[in-house]
C-alpha cells in the first residue's frame, strides 16, 4: 500500500478548533446552576490548624459552604484509597483530611459560592490560627538524612553498578569530579488546572484537565466510594501539562467533594500561585567523577544523585542510570538517594530524571574532554556504546552516530577552536557546546475502538489525551493510512472514560501505544471489509483471495487488476451492513522487550554569546539532531523538538522556582517572576530527524518525540558557556551573576 | 480581592473630590499594577476613582521648549511620540526597555510613577513585609534578595523601585505636576520617590488623594549621546537587575554635561548630581567612567543574594556611558 499520510507534515486536525476558540478546555464548560469554588491555601509549611473561622465568609449572601477538615467526613481513612495510578510509594496526601499542615500552600479550605468573585472574596475572610512546627526544606542542608530511593513507582528501575569504579578512578591518568545542581521547577502550563463536577441521577460527570481520564476515574471512585462505571471523566483538550496532569490534582477532589455534598454542579480552578503547590521537578544534587586514559578511553564513571521528596511519598525518577548506558565503560558506580523534606511530593516533569542526569553527565564529559585536550565530540565517539552495557543487550536501533554527524555538519562543528575563550566578537565571547540525550521508547498496552459507518466515515477513539503534542492529528493519520481512507473521512476522539482504556499520557509512549492500538483496530476493520468483499455476491471480489485486495482513498482494488474496484461505501451497501465496529487491544511484544533495549537518542549543538563585562548569556544557535525511529508527522514532531529545545534553554539559563527556606515556600509564584524564555530569547533552532529504521521496537517503528528534545540542551549550553568564558557553572540556571563569578555562593563555579 | 465602590471621573476636580470621600480610595489608570495587587489582597482599596476619562492624554510643548507628558498618555504612545524621540531619546529607550508591548499599551505615565516594588514578599500576604504591613518585619533581608537594593536601604526595607521610565525621568530632571484637595503643586522628580528609612510603606511624597496630572521635561541638550542599558535575566519582559540611564552632552571629547541614573539598585532611581558635576570638563574616557562608577557606588551594601549587583552596576555604568558616546558617532 502506498503511504499517504504517515510521515507527512499533516497540519493539526484540531488546529481550526483551537484558533477559533471552539475547542473547549476544562474551565470552558459551563452548566446551569453551576457553583464556583475557591481554594484557601496554607500560609505555613508545617504544623496544625488550631482554629479556622469561616463565619464571616459564610455570612455573605451567596456563599453556600466552606469545606474544611472540620466538616468533611465519611471519606476513607486509609490513605491507600487515595493512591492514583502514578503515585509513588508512600502515603498519598489527603486534602481536608485533618488539621495537619505538611507543606506550604496545602489546600485547607474550599469556599463555594454562586460566583467566582464572591468565592474569592469570601476566601479572604477566613481566619486561620496555626500552631507552627519547625520544618526544613533545604536539600543540601539535609543530605545527611538521605536514604536509598525505594522501588515501587511505575517505570522506576534501580541503578546497577559494574566493575570497580573507585579503583579505576584512583589509577587513571585523567580525571574530573564535580557537583552539579539545579533548582526546582514547576510545569506552569498556560492552562490552569480546573475541574467541573456534575452529580446527576446518581452519576458523576467530570470535566477535568488531566493526562489520564482513567486515572482520575480510578481515584475519584476510590476516594468517594463510587462505582467506576458511575464516574465519567471528560477531558477533550489540555492546554499543556508536561507531567503535571499525570496525577489527579487537588482541585478535582475539591470539585467532586462539593458537587456530591451540595448536589449542584461545581467548578473549581487553581490560580497561577496555586500552580506552585502540587509537585515540581525536584532539586537534585549530583556528584560525578569520571576518569580516562590518555587516548580518551573512559576508565570509570561515578555518578550519585540526591533528590528531594516529600515526607509522605518517595518520588523517584531515573537520573543516574543513564550514565551506565550512554557510554561504553567497564567501571560504573551509581547511587540514587532521596531526602525527605517538608514540601509536597515532586511529580514527573518533561523527561523526568533524564534531563537532570544528562546535565551532569554531559557537563562532566565536557570537563574531562577539556582535561584530555580532546574535542568533546570526538571524546564521545571514542566511547560510543554500541550496546546497552547495563543490561547486556543490544539496542533495537541506535542511530546516534548519524545524529552526531548530521548535527555537527549542520552546525559547522569542525570550525570550533578547542581552547576556551578563543572565539569572540567585540565584547561578546562565543562558545560552542555539544551534549548527548537518550530516552526510553516505551510502549504500553492500549485499547481503541473503530466505527466505520455506511457513509464511509470512520470514527476511532481511545481514552488517551492530547496535551498539545498532536495526538489527535497523528492518530487520524494512522487510522486513515491503516484503513486506506481519505483523512477527511476519519475522526479521532479521545479524553473520555467512556472510550476504550488508554495508558496515562506521558513518557513519550502515547504515539507508540495508542498508535499501535489504532493501527490494530483499523486493521481488524480492514480484515472484515476484505472478508465482506469476497463473500458478498455481486462484489467484484466475490470468491477472490483477500490477499489481493488493497485499500486506498476509500476504495478496495485488486492489486493485480487495477480496473477491479469498489468503494467501501458501495461494498457496505451491497452487503447490507450499516456499520462495522471493532475494539481491540495491543501491547508491547514481551520477547523483544526482553531481548533489546529501546532508546531514542539526540545530539544537541549550541552556540552562546556571552557579554564579557555583564555576563549575559544568549543562545544564538541550536541544532538538535534526533534519532527516534519513524517520524509519523515531521511537522508536529518538529514542534515537539522545538518546544523541548526552548524549554532546555529555559532550564539552562532562566527557570527556577525559588524556595525561601525561612518559610518553606516557593516565592516567585507568578509568570512575571518565574522566568521562561520570551520570544527575544529564542534564536535559530534547527531540528534534524535522522533516518532510523526499527522493526523491533513496535509495529509502527516509532519511538516518541515528546521528551528527547529537552534532555541534552542544558548540558550543551553549559558546555558552550564554558567554551566561551572558561567559567564552569555547575549550578542551573546559569544566570549572569554566576557567569561573572560574583555570586555570593560561588562554591559551585570553577574557572580555568 | 475585597469589595469596593467605583466611580468614573470626567475632570480633574471631580477626580480629586471623588477620592476625598473615601479613606482608602485609589485612582485607577491602566490597572496593570493595581489590579494585580488587589487580586493578591496586597492592596485593598475601598473605592476606585477611574481617571481614564480625564483630559490628560496628550503630549504638548511647553513655552520653555520642553515637553509636557499627560498622566494618561500610555507608555507606548510616549515612547513612540516623535517629539519625545527627537528631544528625549533616553526616555523613549527606557520606556521601551520596560515590560512588554501589551503592558506598555495599557500602562500610563502616571501609573508608571506609582507602580509598586516587585519584592516577592510584598506580593505574598503570608509573609512578613514592612512595606505591606508596617512593623511586621522584612523577609527579604535574610531571604531571597537577588533582585533587591544595594543603595539607600534601611534595615526596615531593601526593596527597589522597579520602573525603567522613572530612571530616565530622574536623569532628565523631570518635574511632576500634581492636583490635590489643597490645590496644585509641582515636585522635582528627585523629590517624588522616597528612601525606605523607617517608613517603607511610603513609596513617594504624594499624599493620599493627590493626582498627578502631567510630567514636565525641561529643555535640554541630551539628544545625541544617550543610552539606556538594562541588565536583566531575560531579553525582554523582565525587571532590571541593574539599569543605567546615561546621557552625555559633548564638546569634542570633553564632557559638557553628564547624567547617570540607576534603576534596580534602590528604592528610587539613583542619581548623584555631585558626582556627575565633578566630571564636567573632563575627557570622556573609559578610565574616567570607571572612576565615576566607583564613586556612584560608594556606600553600596549587599545582602547576599544581591551583592553581585555592586560590581555589576559599576560595569553597567561604564558600558552605558561608552555606548552613549558611540550612539553619537552613529548619528
Ligand atoms: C508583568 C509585568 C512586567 C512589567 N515590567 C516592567 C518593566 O520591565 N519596567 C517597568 O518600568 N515597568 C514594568 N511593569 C510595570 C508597568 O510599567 C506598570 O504596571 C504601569 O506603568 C502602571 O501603569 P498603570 O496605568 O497601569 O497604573 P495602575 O495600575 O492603574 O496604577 C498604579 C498605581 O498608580 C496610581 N496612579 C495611577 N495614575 C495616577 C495618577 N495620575 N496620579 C496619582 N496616582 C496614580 C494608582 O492609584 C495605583 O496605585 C511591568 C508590569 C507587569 C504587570
Ligand atoms: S524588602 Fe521591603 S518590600 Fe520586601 S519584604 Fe522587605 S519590607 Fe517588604
Amino acid at each position: 500500500m502506498k503511504t499517504q499520510y504517515i510521515g507527512k507534515p499533516v497540519s493539526r486536525v484540531d488546529g481550526l478548533a483551537k484558533v477559533t476558540g471552539s475547542a473547549k478546555y476544562s474551565a470552558d464548560f459551563k452548566v446551569e446552576g453551576m457553583l464556583y469554588g475557591y481554594i484557601v491555601s496554607s500560609g505555613i509549611a508545617k504544623g496544625r490548624i488550631v482554629s479556622i473561622d469561616v463565619s464571616e465568609a459564610m455570612s455573605l449572601k451567596g456563599v453556600l459552604q466552606v469545606f474544611t477538615h472540620e466538616n468533611v467526613s465519611g471519606l476513607p481513612w486509609f490513605s491507600i484509597k487515595y493512591k492514583d495510578m502514578d503515585a509513588p510509594t508512600g502515603s498519598p496526601f489527603r486534602p481536608l483530611h485533618d488539621d495537619k499542615i505538611v507543606y506550604s500552600g496545602q489546600p485547607i479550605a474550599l469556599v463555594v459560592a454562586e460566583t467566582f468573585e464572591l468565592a474569592r472574596y469570601a476566601s479572604s475572610l477566613i481566619h486561620v490560627e496555626y500552631q507552627e512546627e519547625t520544618f526544613t526544606t533545604d536539600l543540601v542542608e539535609n543530605l545527611g538524612n538521605s536514604y536509598k530511593a525505594p522501588s515501587g513507582k511505575i517505570g522506576f528501575v534501580q541503578p546497577k553498578s559494574r566493575g570497580n569504579a573507585e579503583e579505576a578512578y584512583e589509577q587513571a591518568e585523567f580525571k574530573m569530579s564535580g557537583t552539579y545542581q539545579h533548582g526546582a521547577e514547576h510545569h506552569n502550563p498556560m492552562e490552569l488546572f480546573s475541574t467541573t463536577a456534575i452529580w446527576e441521577n446518581e452519576k458523576l460527570t467530570v470535566y477535568d484537565k488531566t493526562q489520564g481520564v482513567s486515572n482520575c476515574q480510578f481515584y475519584i471512585g476510590n476516594v468517594f466510594g463510587l462505582a467506576y462505571k458511575d464516574v465519567r471523566i471528560i477531558s477533550p483538550y489540555v492546554g499543556g501539562a508536561f507531567g503535571s496532569g499525570l496525577r489527579p490534582q487537588y482541585q478535582l477532589f475539591m470539585a467532586v467533594l462539593a458537587a456530591l455534598e451540595l448536589k449542584r454542579p461545581v467548578k473549581v480552578g487553581l490560580t497561577r500561585q496555586q500552580m506552585f503547590t502540587f509537585g515540581h521537578r525536584p532539586v537534585t544534587m549530583q556528584n560525578v567523577a569520571l576518569s580516562a586514559s590518555a587516548d580518551g578511553t573512559l576508565e570509570s564513571i561515578k555518578h550519585e544523585a540526591y533528590s528531594e521528596t516529600s515526607r509522605f511519598e518517595n518520588y523517584t525518577e531515573i537520573i543516574v542510570n543513564w550514565s551506565g548506558t550512554m557510554y561504553n565503560c567497564d567501571n560504573v558506580k551509581l547511587k540514587y538517594d532521596l531526602v525527605g523534606l517538608d514540601m509536597y511530593t515532586p511529580v514527573d516533569m518533561r523527561a523526568p530524571g533524564a534531563v537532570t542526569g544528562a546535565h551532569a553527565i554531559e557537563s562532566a564529559m565536557d570537563e574531562l574532554a577539556h582535561e584530555l585536550k580532546m574535542d568533546p565530540l570526538i571524546f564521545r565517539l571514542k566511547n560510543y556504546a554500541d550496546e546497552d552495557q547495563t543490561e547486556g543487550k543490544p539496542f533495537s536501533s541506535k542511530e546516534l552516530i548519524a545524529c552526531y554527524r548530521e548535527g555537527a555538519e549542520k552546525f559547522g562543528w569542525t570550525k570550533r577552536s578547542i581552547e576556551p575563550r578563543s572565539m569572540r566578537e567585540g565584547n561578546q565571547l562565543i562558545g560552542w557546546g555539544v551534549a548527548t540525550a537518550a530516552w526510553d521508547a516505551f510502549q504500553m498496552p492500549c485499547r481503541a475502538k473503530a466505527l466505520l459507518s455506511i457513509d464511509g466515515k470512520l470514527a476511532v477513539s481511545s481514552g488517551t489525551s492530547d496535551i498539545g503534542t498532536g495526538t489527535y492529528t497523528i492518530m487520524t493519520q494512522i487510522a486513515a493510512e491503516s484503513l486506506g481512507l481519505k483523512i477527511e473521512d476519519v475522526a479521532f476522539k479521545l479524553g473520555d472514560t467512556n472510550m476504550p482504556l488508554a495508558p496515562l499520557e506521558g513518557g513519550s509512549w502515547t504515539a507508540a501505544s495508542v498508535g499501535a492500538a489504532v493501527k490494530g483496530v483499523c486493521e481488524d476493520v480492514k480484515k472484515k471489509l476484505a472478508k465482506m468483499a469476497v463473500k458478498t455476491k455481486n462484489s467484484p471480489f466475490y470468491n477472490a483471495d483477500t490477499k489481493d485486495i488493497s485499500f486506498d482513498s476509500g476504495m478496495l482494488s485488486d492489486m493485480n487488476d487495477g480496473s477491479k474496484t469498489i468503494s467501501v461505501v458501495d461494498l457496505m451497501r451491497l452487503a447490507g451492513v450499516n456499520s462495522i465496529e471493532e475494539t481491540s487491544t495491543s501491547g508491547p511484544n514481551p520477547i523483544n522487550k526482553m531481548k533489546y533495549t529501546f532508546n531514542s537518542h539526540a545530539a544537541v549543538f549550541a552556540e552562546v554569546k556571552v557579554d564579557e563585562d555583564l555576563g549575559i548569556v544568549r543562545v544564538t544557535r541550536v541544532v538538535c539532531a534526533v534519532a527516534a525511529g519513524k517520524i509519523l508527522n515531521p511537522k508536529t514532531a518538529r514542534s515537539q523538538i522545538l518546544g523541548g529545545v526552548v524549554w532546555g534553554i529555559s532550564k539552562a539559563l532562566e527557570e527556577e522556582s525559588k524556595m525561601d527556606h525561612q518559610y518553606g515556600r516557593f516565592m516567585n509564584h507568578n509568570l512575571s517572576e518565574y522566568h521562561v524564555p520570551v520570544n527575544k530569547d529564542i534564536n535559530d533552532i534547527e531540528v534534524i530527524f535522522v533516518e532510523e529504521k526499527d522493526d523491533i521496537v513496535n509495529p509502527l517503528g516509532i519511538k516518541g518525540v515528546g521528551e528527547i528534545g529537552i534532555i541534552g540542551v542544558a548540558g550543551a549550553i553549559a558546555n558552550a558557556v564554558f567554551h566561551a568564558t572558561g567559567v564552569r557553572v555547575r549550578n542551573l540556571p546559569i544566570t549572569l551573576d554566576k557567569v561573572l563569578q560574583i555570586a555570593e555562593d560561588d562554591h559551585n563555579q570553577v574557572s580555568v | 480581592m475585597n469589595s469596593f465602590s467605583y466611580n468614573k471621573a470626567y475632570d480633574v476636580a471631580e477626580a480629586v473630590a471623588d477620592i476625598q470621600e473615601h479613606e482608602q480610595g485609589k485612582f485607577i489608570a491602566g490597572g496593570t499594577n493595581l489590579l494585580d495587587l488587589m487580586k493578591e489582597n496586597v492592596m485593598k482599596p475601598d473605592h476606585l476613582t477611574d481617571i481614564n476619562r480625564l483630559d490628560l492624554a496628550d503630549i504638548t510643548e511647553n513655552e520653555d521648549g520642553g515637553l509636557r507628558l499627560g498622566a494618561l498618555v500610555t507608555n507606548a504612545d510616549t515612547a513612540w511620540n516623535v517629539l519625545v524621540e527627537q528631544r528625549y531619546p533616553l526616555l523613549s529607550k527606557a520606556i521601551l526597555a520596560g515590560a512588554s508591548p501589551q503592558l506598555r499599551n495599557m500602562a500610563t505615565n502616571g501609573g508608571n510613577l506609582f507602580q509598586r516594588t516587585r519584592c516577592y514578599y510584598f506580593y505574598d500576604t503570608t509573609t512578613a513585609c514592612n512595606k505591606r504591613e508596617p512593623g511586621s518585619g522584612c523577609s527579604a533581608i535574610n531571604g531571597i534578595n537577588r533582585i533587591h537594593a544595594i543603595l539607600g536601604t534601611s534595615m526596615q526595607c531593601i526593596a527597589t523601585h522597579p520602573s525603567d521610565m522613572c530612571v530616565a525621568l530622574a536623569a532628565l530632571d523631570a518635574k511632576v505636576n500634581i492636583s490635590g484637595p489643597n490645590g496644585d503643586r509641582t515636585l522635582e522628580f528627585a523629590d517624588l520617590h522616597r528612601l525606605p528609612g523607617n517608613t517603607p510603606h511610603l513609596d513617594t511624597n504624594i499624599a493620599q488623594g493627590e493626582l498627578v496630572t502631567s510630567i514636565d521635561l525641561p529643555p535640554g541638550n541630551f539628544t545625541k549621546n544617550t543610552f539606556y542599558l538594562k541588565v536583566r535575566d531575560r531579553q525582554s519582559y523582565a525587571f532590571a537587575l541593574v539599569s543605567v540611564a546615561a546621557a552625555l552632552d559633548m564638546d569634542g571629547d570633553v564632557i559638557r554635561d553628564i547624567r547617570v541614573a540607576m534603576g534596580g539598585v534602590a528604592h528610587k532611581p539613583w542619581r548623584r548630581r555631585d558626582v556627575e558635576q565633578s566630571y564636567i570638563g573632563k575627557v570622556a574616557s573609559t578610565e574616567n567612567f570607571r572612576e565615576l562608577a566607583e564613586t556612584m557606588l560608594t556606600g553600596a551594601v549587599g545582602f547576599g543574594g544581591n551583592t553581585f549587583k555592586i560590581a555589576l552596576a559599576k560595569k553597567a555604568i561604564v558600558r552605558a556611558l561608552n555606548e552613549a558616546l558611540k550612539t553619537g558617532e552613529n548619528l
